[in-house]
C-alpha cells in the first residue's frame, strides 16, 4: 500500500492565484480548498445529504466512500454544480460557489460513463473545454498533445470514441477532464467499468498523475480497496452523513464506530460491557461469555455497553490450548475454510455460540493448513489488536 | 422477421398469410403503377407499354403548378414542424415534472389520433376567425400543426435514450447551456430530427383533407388537383403522377427509417 503523508499537502508550491486573495499567508495555507458548510440536499422527501460539513485540502487526494445511495455522488455533483444544495454553502478557495453554474466553475469531472462525445474525435473531446475558453488554436493543439501523452494515448487523436477499448476511453475522459487544469478534479466511480487487473494499474497511474500535476482530486467510489489505495484521506459516508474522515490506515485500524468497522474490511465484533478501564487497558466481559483485554484507551465507565472490533488477520489460530492465556481466547470448531489464494479464511463456531473469522497468510507451497473443517481450534488475539467502539 | 432462413423456415400457413397480406396492401398500387405505363388512353384497357403519359404530364401546366405548390408547402411545413416538434420533445423529456406535464404530453399526441376532418374544420374556423387570407400560408401552417406531433414522437424517443451526462460533461467543461444544446445535443439527435422532417414532408405532401379545408383560391396542392381531375374521370396522366408521388413518398419513408437506424447505430456504438 503506497501511503503518502497527508501532512505535507498544501505547503509545497504556491497554487496560482492565491496572491490575489486577501488574508495573511498562514491563513491561506490553513484554509482548505473546498469547504462544505453544513450542506443538505433533499430530493422531495428523500434526504440525500444531511447537514454535512467537510474540508478538502489543497493537493489532497480525497475519497468519498460509502454504500450505494449514501449520498456520495450527490455530494460530488453539488461540487460540480449539477445539483444545488438545499441548505448550506460550498466554498472553493474561500468563495461561495453555491450559485455558480457548472460551466463557470473551475472544477472538472470525470464521469462514470466517461460521457465522451461520440461525434467528436479523441482530440476534439480533449480540446472541447479549451475551445470554450477561447484558447488560441496552436496552444490548444499543444495542450491536447501534452494531455494525450500524459495518459499514454499519443497517436490516438484522430480516432472516434467507439474505436477505443474501455481502458482507452477512460484515459480520454481523464485527459479531457485534466486539460483545463481544474482547481479540483472530480472522479465519479472512474474505474467501475474496468476489469480488475486494469483497475489496479489505473489506481497507481492516477496517484502518479496527481503527484505530477499537483492537483486536488476528489474521487467517489464504493470500492474500499480503491479508496484505501489512492486516497490521502477517506470520508466514509452513510445515509447522507459522514461517518468518519481519516487517513486510510486510521479508518481501518481506528474506526470510530461499529458501522465503520463493519463497513470497512472484514471484522469480528464482540458485544460486551466494560468491567474495568485503566491507563492503557480495558477489560470487557463479552455478552456471549469470555473476557476481553484490549489496550485501546476508552473513557467508558464500568458497565457501559461497548463493541470490541478485531480484524481477522490479527487473530491467531492454534490447535492446542496450551499456549493461550485466559483473556482474548476462544475455543471453537472450524466450520469452513475459504481459500482466496494469498490468504485462507477460517470460519470458526465458538463454544460460546459466536462465529469468528481468522485469516492466515498462505506462505508455503503447497498450502499447509493448521486445521480443516470440523477440527477443534483456539482463537486468540493480542490486547493491541482490539478496538473498543461505543457506538 | 424472426426467421432468417427465409421461406424455407416458414410454414405453409405463414407463407400464404404473408402473401395475402402483401397482396392486399400492394396490389392496388401495383395496378396503378403498371397502368401508368399503359399506352392506351382508356384506363382499363391494356394497350402495351409506353411512357407517353409521363411526357404528357410535363405539358400539363396546372398539374405541374400544383406539384410545385405541394413541394414548397411540404418543405416549409416540415421544417417548421421539425423545429417546433424538437423543442416540444426537449421540453417533454427535459423539463422533468412540471405542473400539467401529463396534459401537455397528451395534448402533443392528440393530433395523431384526431380525425383529419375535425382538425381541418377547426383550423378553417380559426383562420376564418382570424380573418386570415386563405391560401399557401394557411395550408403551410395547418400542415405544420398536424405534422408537429409526429416529429415530437420521433425526437422524443431518441431523447429518452440520450445519455444526459454528455450534456453535463459539456457544461462541466465550460459550455453554456444553449451552446451545449447546439453543439452536443443537436448533432447527436440529428438523425431523429431528420427522420421527423422526412415523415412530416411526406405527410404534408400527400394530405388532401386538411389542405382542402385550409386552402383558398390560388393555392391548389397536388392531391387536391388529382382529386378534382378524378371526379371528371380517371385520366392516364393521373396514374403517372400518382406513380411519381408513390416513388417520392417511398424514398422519403425509407430515408427516414434509414436515418433513424443510423441514429440507433451511433447510439449503440457510443454506449
Amino acid at each position: 500500500m503506497a501511503q503518502r503523508n497527508p501532512g505535507d499537502t498544501g505547503s509545497a508550491g504556491e497554487p496560482p492565484g492565491l496572491a490575489a486573495l486577501p488574508g495573511s499567508w498562514d491563513e491561506l495555507v490553513a484554509r482548505p480548498l473546498v469547504q462544505f458548510e453544513s450542506v443538505s440536499k433533499r430530493f422531495g422527501n428523500f434526504v440525500a445529504v444531511e447537514r454535512l460539513s467537510l474540508d478538502i485540502r489543497e493537493r489532497e487526494f480525497f475519497a468519498l466512500l460509502g454504500p450505494s445511495g449514501c449520498g456520495k455522488t450527490t455530494l460530488l455533483r453539488m461540487l460540480a454544480g449539477f445539483e444545488q444544495p438545499s441548505e448550506g454553502r460550498i466554498l472553493l478557495d474561500g468563495v461561495d460557489i453555491s450559485d455558480v453554474p457548472p460551466h463557470r466553475r473551475p472544477v472538472n469531472m470525470m464521469f462514470q460513463s466517461y460521457a465522451l462525445f461520440p461525434h467528436l474525435t479523441v482530440e476534439g473531446n480533449v480540446a472541447f473545454g479549451l475551445r470554450q475558453d477561447g484558447m488560441p488554436k496552436p496552444e490548444i493543439a499543444a495542450r491536447v498533445r501534452e494531455m494525450l501523452a500524459l495518459v499514454k494515448l499519443d497517436g490516438f487523436g484522430a480516432r472516434r470514441p467507439h474505436q477505443l477499448s474501455g481502458g482507452q476511453r477512460q484515459r480520454v475522459a481523464l485527459a479531457r477532464a485534466l486539460a483545463k487544469r481544474p482547481r479540483v478534479l472530480l472522479l465519479d466511480e472512474p474505474m467501475s467499468a474496468l476489469d480488475r487487473k486494469l483497475r489496479e494499474d489505473t489506481r497507481f497511474e492516477l496517484m502518479e498523475l496527481q503527484d505530477k500535476l499537483g492537483l486536488t482530486f476528489v474521487i467517489v467510489t464504493h470500492d474500499q480497496e480503491e479508496a484505501m489505495t489512492v486516497a490521502d484521506r477517506i470520508g466514509v459516508m452513510n445515509a447522507g452523513r459522514l461517518a468518519q474522515v481519516a487517513t486510510p490506515s486510521d479508518i481501518y485500524e481506528h474506526p470510530n464506530s461499529r458501522w465503520v468497522a463493519d463497513f470497512i474490511g472484514d471484522v469480528n465484533l464482540f458485544e460486551g460491557r466494560v468491567v474495568s478501564s485503566g491507563l492503557g487497558h480495558t477489560v470487557i466481559e463479552s455478552e456471549a461469555g469470555g473476557r476481553l483485554l484490549v489496550t485501546h484507551p476508552t473513557d467508558a465507565s464500568a458497565g457501559t455497553a461497548v463493541t470490541v472490533a478485531v480484524r481477522p488477520e490479527k487473530v491467531r489460530i492454534d490447535t492446542s490450548a496450551s499456549r493461550v492465556s485466559d483473556e482474548n481466547c476462544f475455543a471453537g470448531r472450524v466450520v469452513e475454510v475459504g481459500y482466496l489464494g494469498g490468504v485462507s479464511i477460517y470460519k470458526v463456531a465458538l463454544d460460546n455460540g459466536l462465529r469468528m473469522k481468522a485469516t492466515v497468510a498462505n506462505r508455503t507451497r503447497p498450502v499447509e493448513r493448521p486445521a480443516g473443517a470440523g477440527d477443534r481450534v483456539w482463537l486468540s488475539f493480542p490486547p493491541e489488536a482490539g478496538v473498543v467502539l461505543l457506538r | 422477421m424472426r426467421s432468417r432462413s427465409g421461406i424455407g423456415g416458414m410454414s405453409r400457413f405463414n407463407v400464404t398469410s404473408v402473401a395475402l397480406g402483401l397482396a392486399f396492401l400492394y396490389l392496388p398500387i401495383a395496378i396503378l403503377v403498371i397502368y401508368s405505363f399503359n399506352a392506351s388512353r382508356l384506363v382499363t384497357v391494356w394497350g402495351g407499354w409506353s411512357t407517353r403519359w409521363y411526357v404528357a404530364l410535363l405539358h400539363d401546366q396546372a398539374m405541374l403548378e400544383a406539384a410545385w405548390t405541394s413541394l414548397r408547402i411540404a418543405a416549409l411545413s416540415a421544417t417548421a414542424a421539425s423545429v417546433l416538434g424538437t423543442l416540444a420533445a426537449v421540453a417533454l423529456v427535459r423539463a422533468g415534472r412540471f405542473r400539467g406535464r401529463t396534459m401537455f404530453s397528451g395534448m402533443v399526441y392528440a393530433p395523431l389520433v384526431m380525425p383529419e376532418v375535425i382538425t381541418g374544420l377547426s383550423l378553417l374556423l380559426l383562420f376564418v376567425a382570424l380573418d386570415a387570407a386563405r391560401g399557401f400560408w394557411t395550408v403551410t401552417i395547418a400542415h405544420t400543426t398536424v405534422t408537429l406531433s409526429f416529429v415530437t414522437v420521433v425526437v422524443q424517443s431518441r431523447l429518452l435514450s440520450f445519455d444526459r451526462s454528455l450534456e453535463e460533461a459539456a457544461m462541466d467543461l465550460g459550455c453554456p447551456p444553449l451552446k451545449t444544446f447546439l453543439t452536443v445535443t443537436l448533432p447527436l439527435i440529428f438523425p431523429a430530427v431528420a427522420a421527423g422532417w422526412m415523415l412530416a414532408f411526406t405527410l404534408s405532401f400527400d394530405d388532401l383533407v386538411i389542405a382542402t379545408f385550409s386552402t383558398g383560391p390560388g393555392a391548389t396542392t397536388l392531391p387536391m388537383r388529382i382529386y378534382s381531375e378524378v371526379r371528371l374521370g380517371v385520366k392516364p396522366e393521373i396514374n403517372a403522377i400518382c406513380t411519381i408521388m408513390i416513388a417520392m413518398v417511398a424514398v422519403g419513408v425509407v430515408a427516414a427509417s434509414l436515418l433513424a437506424k443510423r441514429g440507433e447505430l451511433a447510439k449503440a456504438r457510443a454506449a
